[in-house]
């Protein structure tokens, strides 16, 4: 059977940190409501 | 301890199980309305797919994961001012997006060139590439009019229909709408008229042993 090699095959998959930053970054935004229009504003 | 950490594990594992089950437009609602889990879920699902679109078309993984990152910023922003219309499905929307992001980044890295002395082992331009004469050299030049002579010659082989639309669509630059406009004609036939054109020129190469390239 033909051996796969890990380091040769693309895992075509984001990096963890790239999907932990971008949870981080949602859960950072605070949502400002106006009558028109609604603001994400950072919490930091 | 041991007891909790099994119950949490459990519960997430639940959890992942009821958001797989959910619709995008669910997910996207759960979100909106402050559910932070759908993201998750909403990007687990979708990440192979906007991952791979976004990697064939740059071939660097560093930097398809600033366009992915990129991307999903923008889909979350978008989505927490509710700027979000469900047009169409959630991954054409973000490739979309993604596509547009890879274009803006092409055209930064055209307008930034980095310069340095010698260059062999990088991708930086080297300043002897900038001072190079740009305008066609004299043999490209007579190249070029060889290749336009043996064009012309070509095409009064063909019927005049057919040339009339090869000179639209490659001397003028028109679309086969502009075409069909201009000579009343549907958009079909002015595509099998190219279409015959192109192979009639092919076979008159072939015939001749005309090569038309440098």
């Amino acid at each position: 059977m033909k051996k796969n090699d890990s380091l040769k095959v693309k895992a075509l998959k984001p990096k963890k940190q790239t999907i932990d930053f971008l949870l981080n970054y949602s859960k950072s935004l605070e949502l400002v409501k106006t009558k028109s229009k609604n603001f994400p504003i950072s919490k930091n | 301890m041991k007891y909790l950490e099994n119950c949490w594990s459990a519960n997430i594992l639940l959890l992942r199980r009821v958001m797989k089950s959910k619709t995008d437009s669910l997910l996207i609602s759960l979100y909106q309305k402050g559910d932070e889990e759908a993201l998750s879920a909403l990007i687990h699902r979708h990440q192979r797919e906007l991952f791979t679109f976004i990697f064939y078309k740059i071939n660097d993984e560093d930097l398809a994961n600033d366009v992915f990152q990129d991307t999903f910023m923008k889909i979350i922003l978008m989505l927490k001012e509710g700027r979000y219309n469900e047009e169409g499905k959630f991954i054409l929307w973000a490739k979309r997006i993604a596509h547009n992001l890879i274009i803006d980044h092409f055209r930064l890295k055209s307008k930034n060139v980095k310069v340095s002395e010698t260059t062999f082992e990088t991708d930086e331009y080297s300043i002897f590439d900038l001072i190079r004469e740009p305008s066609e050299n004299i043999e490209d030049q007579l190249v070029t009019l060889q290749i336009q002579e043996d064009l012309m010659r070509m095409l009064q082989f063909l019927p005049q229909n057919q040339q009339e639309v090869i000179k639209l669509r490659f001397f003028d630059g028109l679309s086969f709408k502009e075409i069909a406009d201009h000579t009343n004609m549907s958009i079909n036939t002015t595509l099998g008229r190219v279409r015959y054109a192109l192979i009639n020129l092919r076979k008159i190469m072939d015939e001749n042993n005309i090569v038309l390239t440098r």
